[in-house]
């Protein structure tokens, strides 16, 4: 396989000043996660740790085995809006006794751990993961419930959470349960719902109703842990499957229970020995543009993320705004779908061949998305660009492979669609923080939306206030500009996270590794190909 | 003419063992190990031609079971024996049932052992050939002037025991005549309420005296030569650790007049084979008789460095009648050599013996430097034998560098995470006292008292030892692979909440590593201050880690719960604190636990008992000691859980006492 080559100068003024850039988005993310951790400030993780309770990160470290990464799913969930940092949910891939999982913990410290839209969104969206993924699933949990003065927001959709749980269990994917504290009214059926449960002594407190809705409804006259600590549910009601002693031994028991599933991954890929690039991945940070209006190589890119910077492009001549080839990442053959400009028909056709080409074979895609839409004009119509996007997103749609989604720089109109943005289920999608999303670029939509003003004024035969259009663009221009910002995206796990653009391939081990649960198996049909 | 010998049979276990071995091998021969239950897997069995049990691990039914012995002989056609030393060695009903046997005892004549096996016969047989022995008489009923008479005679100080006796009862030292008479009358007392026998026996009394022997050898055509001296001064608990040859006190003169006087003592009991005669040598360079041990020594290697020779060979040679390859004047003494006794115990602990497990044996390959060990990588110590594991002999032209080069050898040795006395013997050996030869019996006592024998550690040395630990354990789990690419990195985050870790209890204290590793090799150490710790290599038996820009190589072994790391700052074990706490363990309060692996002894409560703080529960054998287990609290026996006879094991609950208010 052809070794790339790199043509990057590191002294030019572009590089220097996208590494600027991106630095300072690297800071700006990193300050944002330390702020996601610190949970529900310091005085509740203070009165939290005083009861002898586990924090949910330490939880986590201690579930997971030694040494394995964690790669934390929508870990800025909820940026910018009235709710805790994160969602009140941490959430994330790891390794449990030997076996990958998806782990989810409520924050006890945040509002009792109480679920809000946001931590609804990311729950459902770990559900999501652990189906197509076939990966088992870990609830760390100690919840309050639905934060009460959100439940319409919560409660319909929610529901689905618990549906959610025993058809993972039917698709025979194990759901586990550990019971640290609160888990009451609805939030009982995650325990409920679970394959195997486990609640810790004079910790656990599961019933629908507590103590005052007890006496509201019955007059009975009961405390929690007759009611439902952990001690009754594992000796009389049969809702807990194990006992534990104290926290560390509740999470023990979890590691033996994963331990005992005889775990098997499905997919199988060809695996060759790992090479790691050739090239510094800390150059991606100069390579590609901080601002995504500024175009850049992404062979540059691919480069620093391939075993061996090997690749072998398919059709390099041809469509060259998409670039499509073959390599290993992390010693796992994958298909590369990378734009390198504007989808013209050539280009859409060629990622509709090469997509079915990766399905033949059963090869996982690397989707990397830096698009700004499909080519316009009359030229482009009367040559049938629509019937050309339709086939790349033919494909993409019914492809069966997993695909795994990289957001390095724009993501405007149907590209996103085309390239397997988040509504076509990609098994992850991750983004850069330069990344911008929206259904065209800011200064494009103001323009046009400018244009719409004035011939409406032109036909209605008014005045056209050249300053107030003026003002409409900027403020337009600005709101979509925040609106298609990576933050506002992410904290709408619009994708799954943002990530240091030099871990982009160590995340790309992980979700292929992942994927690889799973029986990976190409699509033996599409749709209709309009030709 | 005694048979021709083909195939000898080693009737011995651990170093001595091998070390016979070695020489049966080099001269030819077959050869057959015999060995219990508990050395099923030992190395002398392993190196054998051919192995016979004898029997259970006690001795009495294995190595000092004469019938199972002479059994295993005749299975395998062995027609001479070697019985090492201990065990059989000195016993001259072996000696004869192995002749009556048509076998040849590769030792001294049958009435040579019994003659020396009575230390007062012995002293009788010396004096009447001329040796010298330590000044002395018996008083018996010997009126007060008299018996001051005979300790004039003898000479102050004068040490007074009971005839009958022993274990320090009725033992007096008397410095000068005037406490004699006082002295006498309290001895007597003593002895006739212990022993209902008042006799007293005198003896001059040494106060530093050097412990010197001389190893002589004959053959059955009448001829005994001696091979120089050894100084076994060093000693703790009346055993030698550290011998030497030649004696920094023997001058050539002295040589000769000790040699004259150990071939005497040999011709005079008629010799053959090797034996050492012992001396006791006072600061004037006088020297008396103390006993003769009719076998090899366990410090015989220093005296085959200095002279070149192989006393095993010689042995083999003698039994088989040949007469002695060299005569007196054809003996050479080359350079200096010295021996260390590497043993299983606790200096700090009155040299308390200790077992476990030899997860770690590594010793350095040095020019002039010998290993005879009994134990490899994955032995065990136990508690039926002697605990010494190996000595380390090192041989060089001068004493400096003898000692320089021994020192070199014991701290390059990898050896844990049994203790063992190896740091108190670099004690010993950097001693300005050793250094100036100034050694006597009680050297230990005098420049090294209990205090001062815990190896010295540092928190600096500590925090090295564990991140080495730390991370020859993290390549250990990545070797050992998971559901990931080996290729993702260790640790990975992309939301760091902390490092990864690993605790050790290193010297009862908690160590904690924090590190996080970096692409590559590299790891970020955190702590105060931080470090960066390289890895340059690493497999099953080591790691080679550069820490703040300092390389060094760590051999590492694992067992159960512990671990021993190994390198240039000295030997560290580290018990990993364990992620998962076991379930909160009994509550014992006053009860006890057993420290060690041992027989209970005696058991001296019941359940229902009510024991005082500090009252003996029961009695607990080990490594041939008896440890009293008591009460930590006054109370109520709830359980007593196991009974006279039974082994146990570390930490194995022995009795459950139930805490009361005093």
């Amino acid at each position: 396989m052809e070794v790339l080559r790199t043509n990057v100068d590191t002294r030019s003024e572009t590089y220097r000043h996208n590494r600027e850039g991106f630095l300072e988005q690297i800071t700006l993310l990193n300050e944002q996660l330390a702020l996601a951790r610190e949970g529900g400030g310091p005085k509740y993780v203070k009165r939290h740790v005083e009861r002898g309770k586990l924090m949910a990160r330490e939880r986590i470290e201690l579930l997971l085995d030694r040494d394995s990464p964690f790669l934390e799913i929508a870990p800025l969930c909820a940026w910018g809006t009235e709710f805790a940092l994160g969602g009140s949910v941490v959430s994330g891939i790891g390794v449990v006794s030997g076996v990958e999982c998806v782990v989810t913990a409520n924050e006890p410290t945040i509002k009792g751990g109480s679920i809000n839209p946001y931590g609804a969104l990311k729950t459902g969206r770990t559900m999501e993961i652990c189906a197509q993924n076939r990966m088992p699933i870990i609830n760390l949990t100690e919840s309050g419930g639905a934060d009460l003065p959100f439940q319409s927001t919560i409660f319909v959709p929610g529901g689905r959470g618990f549906r959610e749980l025993t058809r993972r269990s039917r698709e025979r994917i194990p759901t586990i349960c550990l019971v640290f504290g609160s888990s009451t009214a609805g939030g009982a059926y995650v325990p409920g719902m679970s394959d195997y449960v486990v609640m810790v002594k004079n910790g656990a407190k599961v019933f629908l109703g507590g103590p005052p809705l007890v006496k509201m409804a019955i007059h009975e006259e009961v405390d929690e842990e007759t009611l439902g600590g952990a001690d009754m549910h594992s000796r009389m009601s049969g809702v807990s499957d194990y006992l534990a002693q104290d926290e560390r031994d509740a999470i023990r028991l979890g590691r033996e229970i994963v331990a005992q599933l005889n775990w098997k991954k499905l997919g199988w890929s060809k695996r060759v020995p790992v090479e790691e690039p050739l090239y510094d991945p800390d150059e991606m940070l100069g390579l590609a543009s901080i601002d995504v209006r500024k175009p850049f190589d992404v062979k540059e890119i691919i480069a620093r993320i391939v075993d061996g910077s090997r690749f072998h492009e398919f059709k390099p001549t041809y469509g060259t705004t998409l670039v499509t080839g073959y390599a290993h990442v992390h010693g796992y053959p994958v298909g590369i779908l990378a734009n390198n400009g504007i989808l013209f028909s050539e280009s859409s056709e060629k990622g509709a061949q090469f997509i079915q080409l990766c399905n033949a074979t059963s090869t996982p895609i690397i989707f990397l998305q830096n698009i700004t839409g499909f080519m316009v004009g009359s030229r482009y119509e009367q040559g049938g660009i629509i019937k050309d996007g339709a086939k790349l997103i033919n494909a993409v749609s019914n492809s069966t492979v997993p695909h795994v989604t990289i957001m390095v720089g724009a993501s405007y109109g149907a590209g996103n669609y085309g390239m397997a943005g988040r509504a076509y289920d990609p098994r992850f999608v991750f983004s850069w923080p330069n990344h911008r999303i929206a259904v065209m670029g800011p200064e494009q939509l103001a323009g046009v939306l400018s244009i719409v003003r004035r011939q409406a004024a032109e036909r209605a035969g008014q005045p056209f206030d050249e300053a107030e259009d003026a003002m409409i663009r900027q403020m337009v221009q600005g709101q979509i500009e925040k609106e298609s910002y990576a933050f506002f995206a992410t904290a709408r796990v619009w994708d799954d996270g943002i990530i240091d653009p030099r871990d982009t391939r160590t995340v790309l081990g992980i979700s292929l590794s992942a994927a690889h649960n799973n029986v990976i198996e190409g699509a033996t049909g599409y749709g209709v190909f309009r030709m | 003419m005694p048979p021709a010998i083909r195939k000898v049979l080693v009737a011995n276990r651990g170093e001595i063992a091998r070390r016979i071995l070695r020489t049966v091998r080099a001269l030819g021969l077959a050869s057959v190990a015999v060995h219990s239950d508990a050395d099923a897997r030992a190395p002398h069995v392993v190196e054998a031609d051919e192995a016979v049990r004898i029997g259970p691990a006690p001795g009495r039914d294995s190595y000092l079971a004469m019938d199972r012995i002479l059994e295993a002989a005749r299975a395998t056609g062995a027609d001479a024996i070697h019985p090492g030393y201990g065990f059989l060695s000195e016993n001259h009903e072996f000696a004869a049932r192995v002749a009556q046997a048509g076998l040849v005892f590769i030792g001294p004549p049958v009435e040579a052992i019994r003659r020396m096996g009575s230390k007062i016969g012995a002293k009788e047989i010396m004096a009447a050939a001329g040796v010298p022995v330590v000044p002395g008489a018996s008083l018996a009923d010997l009126p007060l002037k008299e018996s001051l008479a005979a300790a004039r005679d003898i000479g102050f100080p004068i040490l007074i025991k009971a005839s009958a006796g022993g274990g320090g009862k009725g033992m007096r030292i008397v410095r000068e005549e005037a406490a004699f008479a006082e002295a006498i009358a309290t001895a007597r007392r003593e002895a006739e309420s212990a022993f209902g026998d008042g006799t007293l026996l005198i003896e001059r009394y040494f106060d530093a005296p050097r412990h010197v022997e001389i190893q002589i050898f004959g053959d059955a055509h009448g001829n005994v030569i001696h091979l120089g001296e050894r100084e076994c001064s060093i000693q703790r608990r009346y055993q030698k650790i550290v011998e030497e040859a030649p004696s920094p006190a023997v001058d050539a003169a002295l040589r000769g007049r000790m040699g004259e006087a150990a071939v005497a003592a040999a011709r005079a009991i008629g010799y053959v084979g090797a034996g050492t005669v012992e001396f006791i040598v006072d600061r004037e360079g006088a020297f008396y008789f103390l006993e003769v041990n009719t076998r090899l020594q366990v410090e015989h290697p220093v005296t085959e460095a200095v002279t070149g020779l192989d006393l095993v060979r010689w042995q083999i040679l003698v039994a088989g009648g040949a007469a002695l390859p060299l005569a007196q004047q054809e003996v050479a003494l080359r350079g200096h050599a010295i021996e260390a006794r590497l043993y299983a115990e606790d200096p700090a602990a009155d040299f308390l013996p200790a077992t476990g497990a030899v997860a770690l044996w590594r010793p350095l390959d040095l020019p002039g430097v010998r290993y005879d060990s009994g134990v490899e990588a994955g032995s065990e110590v136990g508690v039926h034998y002697d605990p010494l594991l190996a000595k380390v002999i090192a041989h060089a032209p001068t004493r400096d560098e003898a000692i320089r080069l021994l020192r070199r050898a014991l701290a390059a040795l990898g050896v844990g995470p049994i203790m063992t006395n190896r740091d108190f013997l670099l004690a010993v050996l950097d001693h300005q006292a050793f250094a100036a030869g100034a050694l006597h019996t009680h050297f230990i006592e005098q420049h090294l008292p209990p205090e001062t024998r815990r190896a010295a550690r540092t928190p600096a040395h500590d925090r090295i030892h564990a991140i080495a630990a730390a991370l020859w354990e993290h390549a250990a789990r990545r070797r050992a692979g998971g559901p990931l690419p080996q290729s993702v990195p260790s640790g990975w985050r992309n939301n760091r909440w902390r490092a990864q870790d690993a605790s050790y209890v290193l010297g009862g204290e908690r160590v904690e590593v924090r590190y996080v590793a970096e692409p590559g090799d590299g790891f970020v150490i955190e702590g105060e201050p931080p470090a960066r710790a390289l890895v340059h290599a690493v497999d099953t038996r080591g790691i080679a880690v550069e820490i703040d820009g300092v390389r060094r190589r760590f051999a590492v072994a694992a067992i159960r719960d512990a671990l021993v790391v190994h390198g240039p700052l000295g030997t560290a074990t580290l018990a990993p604190v364990p992620r998962f706490p076991p379930a909160e363990r009994e509550d014992l309060a006053g009860g006890c636990l057993a420290p060690m692996t041992g027989i209970i002894r005696e058991v001296r409560v019941k359940e229902g008992d009510a024991v005082e703080k500090g009252a003996v529960l029961l009695v607990l054998e080990a490594m041939k000691m008896e440890h009293q287990m008591i009460a930590r609290d006054v109370g109520i026996v709830k359980q007593v859980r196991v009974e006279v006879g039974q082994m146990v094991d570390p930490d194995e609950v022995l009795v459950v006492v139930e805490p009361r208010e005093a």
